[in-house]
């Protein structure tokens, strides 16, 4: 059973998804499905203590050696994602009971329920793969069922965002697979470890150039590097609450991962961060990035597109820490991989209670809110701060350790930029604290009374888990040091 | 010499299709266009000796894209508003992009070299060693089903993705008969010499699906190819008979169930697998004979295949058709 | 001969060149997502040259013949035509629902409610 575990990971919940439409009543659905998911962050915790202990797993699918046949191969840096993505699958499952009850017709909630465990399946196919090629299918798996589940929102806004996600969204797909197919040509395996090796004895020519700028140019637009970002906004702020959170905590970072892997593991460091001046189109976007889409978040009135700008803030720090090629900037990144997801889901649940009580979701509607949701307002707060980064929240972790990556490369007005975006997400979570604590009740907001256990629990478990990875940093830390050195060819 | 004319020339052919698509406005027309694109995409595969892909090309890009298309031009409108705007962020983006390319391939492997590192290392093993290992002629059916099974099982889960994705996104009352009010005519029903044929022909293109299902060991063929033939018969039968008549054959209900049936068919032989204690979708375990063993193997999973993609993509049309039934149009 | 080392190459980046272009500069949903299928399918072109061998045959093994094309990449082709078409026809799903919802598909339009709300 135990070394069977890489492929039940990815199996259960992706046959879990046909058999739902087996089952008759939504409710009975939203029990199987959340049980899948309590199953598939099971299997991805045991699978990190497995690969932490003896270090990579590696599973041959059909019984075929790699490279004739694809292979999962799990390093610390996919079960440490698998972590991340079953855990918030998890979270949103448990809330989405009464969430999507209330946001979706009751005759779509089983087909949602559906692509919500084929987007899971997905996400862990990607995230666990050794196979280039198998790793493009999973993606699109993914990819198609984010677009269903984003054009389920209700506002008809969420129709127009869902296809020109499609439409970016499927472009980026397809430059990966010209990448794949330049890569093949090139040498002849699809098989990651495979690629490893053989591109390094490839001839340096243009086109191993072209086939690592088709990657790149790929998951940015995946990723939503600033400028390639102007389809998320509008994708997280009208898909159905539920989604908003699951796809902010995971979306993009399993389009940073794919990258991560281009970079480290497909070319090698060596080569990326020379073929082209990958630092300085890294740096330099992701500084835009974070002035930008900070300053465009403060004067935002829906909040749940000021949360979406500043994901694409964060991604965008995730991007400059990349961008700086050392051992604390890319452990800065995969830090943030984990702290963004905790950091976004408490504020896209918190939003998901608020939107459940008052059926909307702009600046003006929650005047004094402060006093009628206490509990969901405080998640609010106490997750704002982490996206501020102060200290004893996992924020903090995260940006000091940006901090420590630009003055190891002595750029110290970095580190100032840095400190500006913090000051820039102190502005926008205080117009929000603001207009809740020291704005005067409406009269609307009088009767409001404060979100039901069902989605104050998943909220609080995020929040809490804000906190105490804040305090308490040997998982996130360990496991970041680790996976860093290991990409960056470094011995521990 | 004279197949390298034939190629070049359907090269030309498809570059000024595509050219005429981008001037076009009359949509109807750009539908058309593009499916004799994606014929000429079939006869180029053929060339080129992709004779699998030259079929799921046709069945799949002149087929079902063509229909789908035409199906949401009905629901929409027939041509494009002229746009006024001058595209130069677009161009620039563009000749980039192509620039980008054209240093790409300045150094790439020559066309058609025997010896080009594509060739080499994985390909050659399945070239040599397939028939050996799976004793299946057709070397795309014992990579696809075989050694890179999982990809189909993705794949798989993809067109069943864009199923439910459709059945979630159309606002349809699948449950419910279509009231005798919004009952449309059979659009063809005028058509008599259509109607005699297609009560002819139905039968034998099921026929022919199945023949392609089972081919597929030994010739082009397989699961999808063989969904698509056997879902363009029913395709045909409700374009010439309607929607209530084809309701009738088999309902939306039916639809949900084999397209999920398909792909937990598929996970079925790779969970048989798990259970024998050997790998996911490692056929060795369903028989003692290794080639009986991936013949079996391999017949499930192109069954699998065949049920979900017929299923979904009868689904998807029917969905359409029935959008078009509530609109009001016929 | 030179010219047809490389011809399929050229087609295939003048089809992707369109394709993208029909995608990003023309406003009509339905346009682009045409577009979109050029793109996809001029990567299949490009994949197929890649791997056809002068001189082979189908990959389909026969008495008597020795030199086969490259199966592989028709294999990753079978796959990549499922998902494009998965794609469209989510596509024209969605631009049927946006038609319902705005009354247009003609991408200037729709922002221009949008603005407007």
């Amino acid at each position: 059973m135990n070394s069977q575990l890489p492929i039940l990971l990815v199996i259960v919940p992706l046959l879990a998804a046909p058999l739902c439409l087996f089952i008759k009543k939504p409710t009975l659905v939203w029990l199987f499905a959340s049980i899948v998911s309590v199953l598939a962050l099971l299997f991805s915790l045991i699978i990190l203590s497995q690969v932490w202990e003896t270090g990579e797993l590696v599973y041959s699918l059909g019984g075929w050696q790699a490279p004739i046949g694809i292979e999962y191969r799990i390093d610390l840096l996919n079960a440490y994602l698998s972590v991340i993505v079953a855990a918030l699958a998890c979270i949103c499952l448990l809330a989405a009971y009464k969430s999507i009850g209330e946001e979706i017709k009751k005759g779509k909630q089983t087909l949602f329920y559906v692509t919500f465990l084929l987007c899971l399946a997905g996400m862990l196919g990607v995230v666990v793969t050794g196979d280039v090629f198998n790793l493009f299918v999973f993606m699109e798996i993914a990819a198609l069922s984010s677009y269903v589940l984003i054009a389920m929102g209700k506002n008809r806004k969420a129709l127009i965002a869902s296809l020109t996600y499609l439409l970016v969204g499927t472009l980026g797909a397809t430059f990966i697979l010209i990448g794949i197919g330049l890569v093949y040509m090139l040498t002849g395996s699809l098989n990651m470890q495979d690629l490893s090796v053989l591109l390094l004895s490839a001839p340096q020519s243009n086109t191993l150039f072209t086939a690592f700028t088709f990657f790149f140019v790929g998951t940015c637009l995946k990723l939503a590097l600033f400028p390639l970002h102007w389809w998320l906004p509008n994708a997280y702020t009208y898909a159905p609450s539920i989604v908003s959170v699951f796809l902010a905590a995971t979306a993009t970072k399993i389009a940073i991962y794919i990258l991560l892997r281009v970079i480290f593991s497909l070319f090698g460091s060596e080569f990326s961060y020379h073929t082209l001046p990958l630092q300085n189109i890294l740096m330099t976007l992701g500084l835009a990035g974070i002035l930008v889409c900070s300053v465009i978040a403060i004067f935002q009135q829906d909040l749940k597109q000021i949360f979406a700008y500043s994901s694409v803030a964060q991604v965008a720090y995730m991007m400059l820490a990349l961008g700086m090629n050392n051992i604390s900037g890319l452990m800065a990144t995969l830090l943030h991989l984990f702290n963004h997801a905790l950091m976004k889901g408490a504020l896209f649940l918190a939003l998901a209670c608020i939107m459940y009580r008052l059926k909307s979701v702009q600046l003006s509607d929650i005047a004094g809110l402060g006093w009628q949701m206490p509990w969901t307002m405080a998640a609010i707060v106490i997750a704002g701060f982490s996206l501020i980064g102060l200290p004893l929240t996992v924020g903090f972790i995260s940006k000091w350790y940006m901090l420590l990556a630009s003055f190891e490369n002595a750029w110290q007005p970095i580190a100032l930029v840095i400190l500006f975006g913090s000051l820039l997400a102190a502005v926008y979570i205080w117009r929000i604290v603001e207009k809740a604590y020291f704005s005067p009740l409406t009269t609307n907001n009088q009767h409001i009374k404060e979100a039901p256990l069902a989605l104050l629990v998943p909220t609080w478990l995020l929040v809490l888990a804000n906190l105490y990875f804040g305090i308490d940093t040997r998982f996130s830390l360990s496991i970041s040091l680790h996976t860093a050195q290991m990409l960056l060819g470094v011995a521990p | 010499m004279s197949l390298a004319f034939i190629h070049i020339s359907i090269l030309c052919f498809l570059l000024v299709t595509v050219l005429a698509i981008v001037r076009m406005r009359d949509l109807l027309a750009v539908v058309m266009l593009l499916s004799i694109y994606s014929l000429l995409s079939a006869c180029f595969f053929v060339v080129m000796d992709a004779v699998d892909v030259a079929f799921t090309e046709a069945a799949v890009g002149i087929g079902i894209s063509t229909l789908l298309l035409l199906s949401t031009l009905a629901l929409t409108k027939r041509f494009e508003r002229p746009h006024r705007t001058e595209p130069v962020l677009a161009l620039f983006l563009v000749l980039t992009t192509g620039a980008l390319l054209v240093y790409g391939t300045l150094q790439m492997p020559p066309f058609g070299s025997a010896s080009a590192p594509a060739h080499q290392h994985v390909a050659a093993y399945y070239i040599e060693q397939s028939f050996l290992d799976t004793g299946i002629a057709n070397m795309v059916t014992s990579v696809l089903a075989s050694y890179r099974g999982y990809d189909t099982l993705g794949e798989l889960m993809v067109i069943f993705t864009a199923g439910i994705g459709v059945l979630a996104l159309l606002e349809l009352k699948t449950d419910t008969k279509v009231s005798r009010k919004t009952e449309i005519p059979a659009p063809m029903a005028a058509h008599h010499i259509l109607r005699i044929v297609s009560k002819m022909l139905i039968p034998f293109i099921l026929m022919f699906a199945l023949y392609v299902q089972f081919h597929g060991d030994f010739g082009p063929g397989g699961g999808f190819q063989a969904g698509v033939i056997f879902s363009s018969a029913i395709v045909l039968y409700t374009m010439v008979f309607g929607l209530d008549a084809a309701l009738k054959v088999i309902s939306f209900a039916w639809l949900r169930f084999f397209a999920a049936l398909g792909g937990l068919v598929f996970g079925a032989t790779g969970v048989l697998a798990l259970v024998s204690g050997k790998n996911f979708l490692d056929y060795h375990a369903l028989a003692e004979d290794p080639i009986r063993a991936q013949h079996l193997g391999v017949l499930l999973v192109e069954v699998g295949v065949g049920i979900t993609v017929a299923a979904v993509i009868i689904l998807v049309f029917m969905s359409f058709t029935r959008q078009m039934a509530e609109n009001g149009k016929a | 001969m030179n010219i047809l080392e490389s011809f399929n190459y050229w087609i295939v980046m003048a089809l992707m060149m369109c394709g993208l272009y029909i995608m990003i500069a023309q406003g009509n949903l339905i346009k682009k997502i045409v577009g979109l299928t050029i793109f996809q399918t001029s990567v299949f072109i490009f994949y197929i040259s890649m791997a056809k061998v002068t001189g082979a045959t189908a990959p389909i093994i026969k008495e008597g013949l020795e030199l086969y094309s490259n199966p592989l990449p028709h294999v990753l082709i079978l796959t990549a035509i499922v998902v494009g078409i998965s794609t469209t026809a989510l596509a024209l799903a969605l631009v049927i629902r946006i038609r319902q919802a705005y009354g247009t598909i003609e991408e200037d339009e729709i922002r221009a409610k949008d603005r407007l709300e």
